[in-house]
């Protein structure tokens, strides 16, 4: 008996000291990721590719979510306003809430589904293949010339592609809202400006969505080069990003919404 | 360097990213309407301001003329001092009324300005003598019950 609760808590203080071990390696990494960006910022070229692959490569899917985001949002908006007789105040709700939460957190949990696990899959499997050794023995870093790229290219693309959301998602919901439900054009659009602030809400989206940027490529990135280099280990890895990239984003949106909203 | 298509793509998307960064920031977002010019400063003092906040809009027979900049107690009056920021382009008569207004039933506060007569107009760090406070929804109510009880009150008496 005594036996096995002393298993049990040995099991469970390893788990913890793995995950701490696993967080302290991951600052490091990120760390060298800072330190050798300026050497791959001299090959501009692999930035540009890697943008091409995370950020353009994601535009059908962040485009198409956004739209049906933004025609949800005012279907479902003009049927609880309309019960107060606010039915103008549509175009207020869809703009503030794509602008500030769902425009980059869920450009960035799509982020981290689309291209996160590309980018876990891709080092993953450049691990296990041993290419990274490879290129450690023609003394080109690894870091800088497979992870910095694609790190700058993440934060690059995800403010862009959050912007783009939410634009697409305010198109959406002013199809339906005006065409569809018939809410008068000029309310639609003056209320809206009327009550959406460029510093509070348009600028904070940005900040959040840079944020975003950073952690899920932060996190596939770690996952695929720590992935053990085995098939099973990289499909392991990829889910890992996944989940724990899903999990940051909601986290972080918390603690970054938690310090916007003071006044 | 040769050029590639995938570098025309992410000029595409890149250029498409900031003009959605652009098309937020003018036609959702209030960019254009909140940059006044040259503004300047009066104050006013209020014994209630109801709901009235920072940036709150400061109209003139309906046409937005400034921003309220800045709400503080004072504790020596008991008032609050509102500072207003107005456009340069319009002056005011030194007796302009300022009022809280509430747009709508239930909607946000502003501050009013209604041009007196005087010749001399306002000048930055002056204050408007003038005011009246917002008008408090549950005031309101309990006057009218008052008045409706003593009404009462008096048709008793008179039988």
């Amino acid at each position: 008996m005594l036996k096995r609760l002393a298993e049990m808590l040995r099991g469970m203080g390893h788990r913890i000291i793995d995950r701490v071990w696993r967080l302290g390696s991951g600052a490091r990494f990120f760390l060298y990721t800072l330190i050798y960006s300026g050497e791959s910022f001299r090959r501009i070229h692999l930035t540009i590719r890697e943008i091409y692959f995370t950020g353009v490569m994601s535009l059908l899917i962040i485009l198409v979510s956004a739209f049906f985001v933004g025609m949800v949002l005012a279907l479902q908006g003009y049927n609880t306003l309309q019960k107060y007789g606010s039915s103008e105040a549509i175009g207020v709700l869809v703009a503030l809430s794509l602008v500030r939460e769902l425009g980059p957190v869920v450009t960035a949990l799509l982020f981290a589904g689309r291209a996160g696990t590309a980018i876990t899959a891709e080092i993953g499997l450049m691990k296990t293949t041993e290419q990274l050794s490879a290129m450690e023995m023609m003394a080109v870093s690894p870091i800088a010339r497979v992870v910095a790229p694609r790190f700058w290219a993440g934060v690059v693309s995800m403010p862009l592609l959050a912007a783009l959301f939410s634009m697409v998602g305010v198109l959406g919901g002013y199809l339906v809202a005006v065409p569809v439900i018939g809410v008068d054009n000029g309310a639609f659009w003056s209320q809206m400006q009327a009550s959406v602030d460029f510093q509070a809400d348009v600028v904070n989206g940005v900040i959040k969505s840079i944020v975003f940027g950073v952690a899920c490529t932060m996190i596939a990135l770690f996952e695929g080069f720590d992935a053990p280099p085995t098939a099973e280990g990289v499909s392991r890895a990829t889910t890992r990003t996944v989940v724990n990239s899903s999990l940051a984003v909601l986290g972080l949106d918390f603690i970054l919404t938690s310090f916007m909203i003071v006044t | 360097m040769e050029r590639t298509t995938m570098d025309l793509w992410v000029g595409i998307f890149a250029v498409a990213g900031a003009a959605a960064l652009f098309g937020l920031a003018l036609k959702v977002g209030n960019l254009t309407s909140s940059s006044v010019g040259e503004t300047y400063t009066v104050t006013a003092a209020f014994e209630n301001i109801g709901g009235l906040k920072p940036r709150a809009p400061v109209k003139s027979a309906g046409v937005v003329v400034g921003r309220v900049d800045n709400i503080q107690f004072d504790s020596k009056t008991f008032e609050a001092n509102v500072t207003l920021k107005v456009d340069k382009r319009y002056p005011f008569p030194k007796d302009t009324f300022a009022n809280i207004y509430t747009a709508g039933l239930l909607g946000e506060q502003y501050v009013g300005l209604e041009a007196g007569g005087d010749e001399q107009s306002l000048k930055d760090g002056d204050k408007i003598s003038h005011t009246q406070d917002a008008v408090v929804l549950e005031k309101m109510i309990s006057q009218f019950l008052y008045n409706k009880a003593s009404e009462g009150d008096d048709s008793k008496k008179a039988e």
